[in-house]
């Protein structure tokens, strides 16, 4: 009966070598995170945990990662419209502009923050400008806001066009279709639309905004306050106190596990309620 | 369950392969020369930010004289690879750039041997070319609004640092503190900071891509370079024989070359 198998195989689940991997997937992606709890130097974690540098470190996080998020909303939200319209264009245009949004995705951070100084710098191809105009980026708090909006743009792109890419389109033209504007419609029907899609985009953003390392530490550099957050203050802690580190880095945890918890089920990367 | 036993014939297949590809590597052939060489294999080396070029070229050069030898070189803060080194990198030869971090391993009863120090090194001053600050004296480096870069305190540059600052009794608010050396060099290069501290050899290496001067009191703030082979080390006679090559008299010649000092 060569064709019950798959009807079988639907109504038991998937089959036990797919259970197998997933298991070893699985316990790749949380082993490490269970080393730090089991490692982690418990009874000095309180007193690690109110110390300056930590708390300092945690609020320069917090708040260049919000900052960060707010600005991949407002720029990457028109962005994904942009893209998610683009299937219509010609085929050289269409990968241009998606290998564009995916850069940031494949390029090695640090190589991203060397980009970053490269142009913004002060003798940067814009930067020069700016300086002349008494403005120069890096090594400021400006500069840790913009190499994570580089880095966790994409997240948001992808997540909002994907969700514009399912949105029936038929609200927006029969709304256009009663006289509303172009911008009307997109703020009245477009962004309701693809909520989901938004709230899920802007927690990944965040997430990763909040985790960036190499194009902070190379654009930004790392000053206690200015520009120092927590992986670059947990990564230099972990070269002569390892406590430290692990402490900085469960703050970086707890923060980021504690916001992807703490949204509804269906706003969460991946779910489709 | 044709899907799942198709699974593990690829699984299978893809096994086959890396164990094939691993044994494609030819066994060596018959030595022609008349003494063959009892060194083979690799030594994986972790040094100092400021050990790149030199030990770069003392590698190449050693490879050449044994050419069985492969030298796998990973450069970077000396911290950051002795905490490798003690969370269990895999490596054979370890090379800081002070003792006191070297000391965090033999502490932890990685080393081989007592380290041996073969090489000192002093912090000079770095401006790029341009100097657009007017840097000419390690003084200016605390007046407003003159953008220095130093190495952080957790390695062995930025303690370096704090001692030359502290000697010259000045007060510097750094705009970045870096996580090693080669990090600041950069920074002076691509002109985006004033001024920056890096080891005379850092200075030398980058020729005319940024412009020295003098600090009076470097001289009395000295980092001593020791090296050592690793109690882990799978490749002990390779491993010891490049040792002996950094201290043999070529070595000593191209650690001079470079800027280096002599213990």
């Amino acid at each position: 009966m060569p064709d019950s198998a798959p009807r079988s195989a639907t109504r038991r689940g998937p089959a036990v070598v797919i259970w197998v991997i997933a298991g070893i997937a699985l316990a790749l992606l949380v082993l490490p995170l269970l080393a730090i709890l089991l490692s982690a130097p418990w009874p000095r974690i309180p007193a690690l945990l109110v110390a300056p540098e930590t708390l300092q470190a945690l609020g320069l996080s917090v708040l260049t990662a919000v900052i960060s998020t707010v600005l991949c909303l407002v720029l990457g939200i028109p962005l994904a419209v942009v893209l998610a319209r683009s299937v219509a264009w010609p085929v050289i245009p269409r990968r241009l502009l998606r290998a564009a949004v995916t850069v940031p995705l494949v390029l090695p951070p640090v190589v991203g923050g060397l980009a970053l100084l490269l142009l913004l710098g002060r003798n940067g191809v814009l930067g020069r400008w700016l300086a002349a105009v008494g403005i120069t980026l890096p090594f400021t708090t400006g500069a840790v806001v913009i190499a994570q909006t580089f880095v966790a743009m994409p997240f948001l792109v992808f997540a909002v066009e994907g969700a514009l890419r399912g949105a029936d389109r038929r609200v927006e033209l029969a709304a256009a279709s009663l006289g509303a504007s172009p911008w009307k419609v997109f703020r009245t029907i477009t962004i309701p639309l693809v909520a989901p899609g938004v709230a899920a985009g802007a927690v990944l953003c965040f997430a990763r905004a909040l985790g960036e390392f190499g194009a902070t530490i190379t654009f930004a550099g790392s000053y206690p306050g200015v520009t120092r957050t927590l992986p670059i203050a947990s990564y230099l802690a972990s070269q002569n106190d390892l406590s430290q580190s692990i402490a900085l880095a469960l703050v970086l945890l707890v923060v980021s596990v504690g916001v992807l918890l703490g949204l509804r089920d269906r706003w969460l990367p991946g779910v489709r309620g | 369950m044709m899907p799942s036993s198709r699974v593990a014939a690829a699984v299978a297949l893809v096994w086959a392969g890396l164990v094939l590809a691993g044994c494609s590597t030819p066994p060596a052939g018959p030595s022609t020369t008349t003494t063959p060489d009892p060194l083979s294999g690799t030594v994986t080396v972790l040094a100092a930010a400021s050990l790149t070029e030199v030990y770069g070229d003392l590698a190449a050069r050693f490879e050449k004289l044994h050419p069985k030898v492969t030298i796998t070189e990973n450069f970077g803060g000396s911290s950051a690879l002795a905490a490798q080194i003690v969370q269990g990198a895999p490596a054979d030869l370890f090379a800081t750039a002070n003792e006191a971090t070297m000391k965090t391993v033999t502490d932890a009863g990685l080393a081989d041997g007592t380290p041996v120090v073969y090489a000192t090194n002093v912090l000079t001053l770095v401006v790029p070319p341009s100097n657009p600050a007017g840097v000419t004296t390690v003084g200016d480096l605390a007046k407003p609004g003159v953008k220095v870069a130093l190495c952080d305190k957790t390695v062995p540059c930025g303690s370096a640092a704090i001692g030359l600052l502290a000697a010259e009794k000045l007060a510097v608010t750094p705009v970045t503190l870096e996580t090693d050396v080669k990090a600041v060099l950069t920074k002076v290069e691509l002109d985006e900071v004033d001024a920056g501290l890096v080891y005379v050899t850092d200075a030398h290496s980058a020729g005319d891509k940024v412009r020295q001067i003098a600090v009076p009191d470097a001289a009395n703030v000295i980092n001593r370079y020791p090296v050592v082979v690793l109690s882990g080390s799978t490749n002990k006679a390779a491993a010891r024989a490049f040792e002996q090559f950094i201290l043999s008299a070529t070595g000593k010649a191209a650690l001079k070359n470079a800027g280096f000092g002599a213990p």
